[in-house]
């Protein structure tokens, strides 16, 4: 044994220690992986030996390694090893190592669960402290669960230490183990009132992380937290409750309102940078979600720039950089005040930091206006000269188009001004956007007709010059917009002045040195060119100069036959040949430019870019079908041709339209002029008649949008954009004295309705009339478009889990695990909706009853004294209501604040607090139960623990492999996720809105069910005005305000803005609830946005489900016995076949859909119970055999039986 | 490890590796903070009245000059792979980076938020809505600790003991959240801890026989 001893010591002797290994590692530079893996065996020797100490030197070194980049993953067992040493320096590196190298799935990671627990109740604080470290970092769902009892205990450790990190590693396990969090929220919270400053900011951190991921949950909580933040004086508990409140304003704008104020004086009296931050960004975000004017904050906006600006102009790069940042989010909604620094952000454009001078030119994007639109892109122009590097001129060059292209040209006034700024661009050398500059060349050519001239004339001349753009010919290089000149230059030849020396540009022989796809191009619209100069010579007779051309083209076009360009070569080669026909019969002197100008012939539309998703698939086509059976898959298909600009393709691609008669044609218009008027980025036509062009079929529908205008200009030469600046500067001046004179006519001719007008026009940029007689072609779609399609939400998010109502009592089943074998028919609740599940217990009925007896009697102190705090609570969550409306009412939302209480039908809680009143009762029900059986189930588990420890200790020598099996036990037996469900049904949907709604049955009125709506605004607009209505049947009504008739609809007591949704309540009677019930129904609404507001209306109809008249209510199992003997009950069946799921889920689904409660399960049968709103019992026995489930009901009414069955078989079915 | 220091310095590498916290370095010296990094110091340093504690971090990494890899903490479980490639990717883009810009850099749907002390970089990754200034203050109070444990921390100690610069960070953030808004306490954990461990290697460093 000495020998040993000593043996040991002296081969720890001759170990590496870490030391020594880096100064290894570091000394072997050449050949450090051999050095390294030489480390490795020897480490694995090492873990070999049973010194605990060596194995976790070897751990330690391990570490290390796994740093630097290898694999350790084979030690995990060994690192398990160490974590269990007794001594507390090894069990630290175990931890260490573990918390690095430990992952979801590793797989020994389940052994570790006991030594955790047996840790986490050390009474050495630092066992346990590291312990939770680690185990922050591995936690997986199983030890989530496992442990969530043993943590919970800990966050009211007598040590803070402990206590503080329980609380924090508590959000971990909430994120793993969802289920925790209600039965472990009421602790968190009391939490937030801890002695000590540690414990209470790791609470607000916990809370504030799970209320930023669902903040809907934790509105309730609102006046604690503004408690805490008008008293705390921790700057970082600050910033994390000025976050939190963040994200709680979207959902409740009066809080938002009561937030200015304590904000604004943060911002007035603090020094800490990062909380002056916080809170700029938190007013921003508070005074977006109020978006719809509010006059009397624009101060707070004002305090937020100048804060801002102070940011700016620091020296500090940082501050810098978030100035600008939170900049840019002001600028979404009250440009005007940033506007006004338009001096300051330029200037950053010419800081040394590109990150700043990118965030400068994100907020020009939003800053320009008509007015100065032209002077901020000739300071960008200027820039671009300047630029080194071509990475930031490019992204000036997108930003210059960005900006000007924004919202269908918006800012525009001089078009010719904007073609000669992308002319001007095609001078940059080496940019990667000259396809940019093309599609914007192509756009602007085609939507504005007035300007087509005036572009195709710089096309010529970019095509005469393109000797000088050629040069950079690689792929999407400036030669692109050679592209585009030359399709403009065919497309509108007959705006060209000098066509014959266009097409000779284009004829020259170095155009076969441009890329293929251009060269096409440029061959397709020679033919353009010539057909447009044919037509002209013959029609003036000149017969010769019209043969001429064609000897031309016929000259130099085999240059292209001979193209190594397929699509070249082939369109070459066909037009060779037509024109060489065309020679032919102009020899013989037959007419031809009518025929030849054919071959294009038609109007160009631009197709809006959704287009193509919204045509109807119509009926019968299926598109995944095969036409022909597939090829092999051998073929390649690298030879598919390279289209780069879709506006060709569309072009011909044009279908033909089936013939339509007159009267669906006109129906086609006026559902299109319907959406126009809703679009808010079309362009409304002018009061004046709009031109119409009846000669072309299918031109007429072509919305043209019609500007009056003064003189075009025209500036002769090589456009210069800066003269386009003087002239328009001299332009709006004389449009402004034109004006005022005006003005002062219109003020003498009336007087009195004048003011009305003028608060229009408020010296804005309307008057700046634009310099063109511009149309802009607006985009088409095509008819029977569908609406537009929904994105997909995230259904992977990791938070939605934690989306639980916390204001509810506790169900008895959401206890959380507690050691102790697991029993196999334990049922877990769906979701937190329905208290079911009644524990199942085989011990005889009374020995509980008595057991419950003798809690009640010495518990009746206490739950006195609970009742209170319940009370209290209570009366917290009312308060939301009241504490929010005690704020002085702006005067902008008075309308709001006033409607509320219009109705007691209506109520518009906040989420959580509505159920509380209902659940009143039930609450102190459970509350005593659970004190109860809280007890009991602690004396079972140290009951347990002790059998365990002999079974244990008898164990001992099998060692290992043992407890992998009985922590699998522990672990994975009888735990199927139980798929998420949603009590809420969709009740109708368009664009703007979408209705989702739930009926619950209400204890206390046998006639009254409530129907809670949440209302989603799915659009970009501001919703307001709604008003809901139902059509009442003889059976069923809505209950509606005293004095108002029954037609009258109910106001929804808020208003929605763009992305928000909010839930209201609305009340029924109703009389026979034994049949399932449809109401027809509408919500009309206001849609407020920029352009206007329209009114608009939505039909539904609601479905009152005979499971809707049921109340979740537990029953015991002799009760159940006693009711099913009474034999006054009717009884009907139904079987569903083909059932896959589990027998666990179907019960979930049962319990959860039809507001069922399991009285007892055996194997898979199970008998269920619940009540109507107006008493009637409703048994059932659940059978379910291989594939099959039948279904047993008793009921006191069998019409109410049978509709139940039926609903139930309908849900069963879709399993 | 007091050794080591000297067996490094004597080499001439301890000269620029010295880790000095604002408060303690002359604004002469150039070798501890180099270009912004410094002026960051500076200005967080007359503005900072905060007490301070943080956002959501999803992980931390210590890199040097030469992109190697010095300490490395994850907040949310990512595979090996996935890691070592992240690892990789952002090393890369930060020491791209200019040192007269801002720390802060936008990466995939996460925020960068770095600072160079010396020849280490410290970088920490939070989200779109925290707080970049907070984590700045994050990273330096990380750094005091470290200073206020070994002393005029350098690179080397944090290579010789990373160990101890784990245990330290995981005293000061957990999960991802800061959880020790006290310089005091968060030092009193380790040292105490160390305590126990003293003995403990006492233990070990006595000869068995």
């Amino acid at each position: 044994m000495a020998l040993k001893m000593v043996k040991g010591s002296i081969d720890r002797m001759f170990d590496k220690n870490l030391q020594d290994l880096v100064r290894g590692i570091r000394n072997h530079k050449e050949d450090e992986a051999k050095y390294i893996s030489q480390c490795i065996d020897e480490i694995k020797q090492e873990l070999k030996q049973d010194n605990i100490a060596v194995k976790a030197n070897a751990v330690c070194k391990l570490t290390y390694l796994q740093m630097l980049g290898y694999d350790i993953s084979w030690a995990a067992f060994n690192i398990i090893e160490v974590m269990s040493a007794s001594k507390f320096t090894f069990k630290r590196i175990g931890y260490l190592a573990a918390s690095q190298c430990f992952h979801e799935g590793t797989d020994v990671i389940m052994l570790t669960t006991n030594q955790i627990r047996k840790d986490l109740s050390s009474p050495n604080q630092y066992d346990t402290g590291v312990a939770l470290t680690g185990l922050s970092c591995f936690v997986t769902p199983d030890l989530a669960r496992d442990l969530a009892n043993d943590i919970m205990t800990l966050m009211s450790h007598t040590k803070p230490y402990i206590r503080k990190k329980a609380v924090l590693i508590m959000y971990k396990v909430f994120l793993k183990y969802p289920e925790s969090l209600r039965p472990a929220f009421p602790r968190l919270k009391e939490k937030l009132e801890d002695p000590d400053p540690g414990v209470q900011s790791a609470a607000v951190n916990v809370i504030c992380e799970l209320a930023r991921r669902n903040p809907k949950n934790y509105l309730s909580l609102a006046p604690l937290f503004f408690k805490l933040m008008t008293s705390s004086t921790n700057n970082w508990v600050l910033i994390k409750i000025i976050k939190l409140f963040g994200a709680l304003t979207p959902l409740e704008p009066r809080l938002g309102k009561k937030l200015i104020e304590p904000l604004t004086n943060l911002i007035h009296s603090t020094s800490a940078m990062s909380l002056l931050y916080e809170c700029v960004n938190t007013v921003i975000a508070v005074l977006i979600s109020l978006s719809s004017g509010m006059p009397n904050h624009s101060a707070s906006i004002q305090l937020c720039v100048q804060k801002l600006r102070i940011l700016i102009e620091d020296s500090d790069q940082n501050l810098k950089y978030l100035g600008l940042l939170a900049m840019s989010k002001i600028l979404k909604t009250h440009p005007k005040s940033v506007q006004s620094h338009k001096d300051l952000i330029l200037q950053c454009l010419d800081d040394k930091d590109e990150s700043i001078r990118l965030r400068a030119l994100d907020l020009l994007y939003g800053m320009v206006s008509k007015k100065n639109l032209m002077e901020i892109v000739k300071k960008l122009m200027i820039h671009v000269d300047k630029a080194e590097g071509t990475t930031y001129r490019d992204e000036l060059l997108t930003k210059i188009i960005d900006i000007c292209s924004q919202s269908n040209y918006q800012y525009i006034t001089n078009f010719e001004w904007y073609i000669s700024i992308l002319v001007e661009l095609t001078r940059l050398e080496g940019t990667r956007h000259g396809h940019l500059i093309a599609a914007q060349m192509l756009d602007v050519a085609i939507r504005v007709k007035a300007i087509r001239k005036f572009a195709v004339s710089q096309m010529a001349m970019l095509l005469d010059n393109a000797h000088l753009i050629a040069s950079n010919t690689q792929r999407n290089g400036i030669c692109e917009v050679l592209y585009a000149a030359a399709w403009i230059c065919g497309e509108f030849s007959e705006h060209l002045e000098e066509a014959n020396q266009t097409l000779e540009a284009m004829l020259r022989p170095k155009v076969t040195t441009l890329p293929g796809h251009i060269q096409a191009v440029y061959v397709q619209n020679m033919v353009k060119l010539y057909a447009s100069i044919l037509q002209q010579k013959e029609q003036s007779g000149e017969k010769e100069a019209a043969q001429e051309i064609t000897q031309l083209m016929i000259e130099r076009l085999p240059q292209f036959v001979q193209s190594a360009d397929l699509e070249v070569q082939e369109r070459a080669s066909c037009i060779l040949q037509l024109i060489k026909y065309i020679q032919k019969l102009q020899i013989k002197e037959v007419p031809v430019a009518e025929e030849v100008i054919a071959l294009f012939a038609g109007e160009l539309n631009p197709v809006a870019p959704k287009a193509q998703k919204k045509v109807p698939v119509p009926e019968g086509l299926d598109l995944d079908a095969w036409i022909n059976e597939p090829p092999s898959d051998s073929e390649s298909e690298d030879e598919k041709p390279k289209t780069i600009f879709h506006d060709e393709e569309q072009r011909h691609s044009r279908h033909k339209q089936p013939e339509i008669d007159e009267e669906e044609l006109a129906r086609r218009r006026e559902a299109r002029k319907q959406e126009q008027a809703n679009n808010p980025f079309y362009i409304k036509s002018s009061p004046s008649p709009q031109k119409r062009y009846q000669d072309t079929p299918g031109v007429e529908h072509i919305p043209v949008v019609q500007i009056d205008l003064s003189v075009p200009l025209k500036v002769p030469g090589m456009p210069m954009s800066d003269q386009y600046v003087k002239l328009e500067e001299e332009r709006r001046h004389k449009q402004k004295l034109e004006k005022d004179k005006k003005k002062k006519k219109q003020k003498k001719e009336k007087r009195g309705k004048h003011h009305r007008h003028n608060s229009l026009h408020t010296e804005s940029e309307e008057d700046i009339a634009p310099a063109h007689h511009v149309d802009i072609i607006t985009e088409e779609m095509p008819e029977n478009a569908l609406p537009s399609d929904e994105d997909d939400k995230d259904s992977n998010d990791p938070y939605k889990a934690l989306d639980i109502d916390l204001d509810k009592p506790l169900a008895d089943s959401e206890k959380l695990p507690v050691q102790r074998h697991r029993n196999a028919e334990d049922l877990k609740s769906p979701d937190s909706e329905a208290p079911l599940a009644e524990k199942k217990s085989k011990k005889p009925k009374k020995k509980e009853k008595k057991h419950k007896e003798k809690e009640r009697d010495k518990g009746k102190k206490k739950e006195k004294e609970k009742k209170v705090v319940e009370e209290e609570e209570e009366k917290k969550g009312e308060d939301l209501d009241f504490w929010l409306s005690t704020a002085p009412p702006p005067a902008s939302t008075s309308q709001l604040q006033s409607e509320p209480e219009v109705s007691a039908a209506v109520v518009a809680e906040p989420e959580g607090v509505k159920k509380e009143e209902r659940e009143e009762q039930e609450e102190e029900e459970d509350e005593a139960k659970k004190s109860s059986k809280h007890k009991k189930k602690k004396h079972k588990k140290e009951k347990e623990e002790k059998s365990k420890d002999k079974k244990k200790s008898k164990k001992k020598h099998h060692h290992s492999e043992e407890e992998t099996t009985e922590s699998v036990q522990n672990g994975t037996l009888d735990d199927e996720p139980l798929p998420p469900m949603s009590s809420y049904h969709l009740l109708a949907e368009n664009p703007y809105i979408k209705m989702t709604y739930d009926i619950q049955g209400n204890l206390q009125n046998d006639s009254q069910v409530t129907v809670s709506v949440i209302f989603e605004n799915k659009s970009t607009s501001f919703l307001k005005s709604m008003e809901l209505n139902v059509l009442d049947s003889l059976n069923t009504k809505m209950i509606r305000p005293e004095g108002s008739s029954v037609h009258d609809g109910i106001p929804v007591p808020f208003q929605l803005p763009p992305g928000i949704s909010n839930e209201a309540q609305f009340v029924f009677t109703l009389q026979s609830i034994v049949m399932a019930q449809k109401l027809k129904g509408t919500l009309s609404f206001i849609v407020k946005n920029d352009e206007g507001s329209t009114h608009e209306k939505l039909d539904f109809k609601l479905h009152f489900s005979c499971a809707s008249y049921l109340i979740t209510t537990p029953c015991y199992s002799d009760a159940f016995a006693k009711l099913l003997e009474s034999g006054d009950l009717h009884m009907s069946s139904i079987k569903v076949d083909g059932i896959s799921i589990s027998f666990q889920h179907l019960l979930a689904k049962i319990c959860f859909h039809h507001h069922f409660s399991v009285v007892e399960r055996v194997d898979s049968c199970a008998s269920m119970y619940s009540r109507s709103i107006q008493g009637h019992h409703v048994c059932l026995l659940v059978k379910k055999g291989e594939n099959s489930v039948s279904v047993d009901g008793k009921c006191s009414d069998s019409t109410l039986l049978s509709n139940l069955l039926d609903e139930m078989k309908e849900t069963l079915s879709k399993c | 490890s007091c050794g080591d220091k000297q067996e490094w310095k004597d080499k001439g590498h301890a000269a620029s590796l010295c880790l000095v916290p604002v408060s303690l370095c002359p604004p002469t010296s150039l070798s501890w903070c180099r270009g912004s990094a410094w002026t960051q110091l500076q200005g967080l340093k007359s503005s900072s009245l905060l007490l301070f504690s943080g956002p959501e971090i999803h992980f931390i990494l210590l890199f040097s000059r030469q992109g190697k890899l010095r300490l490395q903490k994850w907040y949310t479980t990512l595979p090996e792979k996935e890691k070592k490639k992240i690892t990789r990717e952002i090393v890369q883009i930060i020491l791209a980076r200019n040192q007269k810009t801002s720390s802060f850099v936008d990466w995939k749907d996460l925020k960068l938020v770095y600072k160079r002390y010396a020849s280490l970089y410290f970088c920490c990754a939070i989200e779109d809505q925290d707080n970049e200034l907070l984590t700045l203050e994050v990273v330096h109070r990380y750094v005091e600790l470290l200073d206020r444990y070994f002393g005029n921390v350098c690179e080397l100690d944090i290579i010789f003991n990373f160990e101890k610069a784990y245990f330290i960070l995981d005293e000061f953030i957990m999960g991802g959240e800061v959880q020790e808004t006290s310089k005091k306490s968060a030092v009193k954990a380790m040292e105490d801890s160390d305590m126990l461990q003293e003995t403990v290697e006492e233990y070990m460093n006595k000869p068995a026989f």
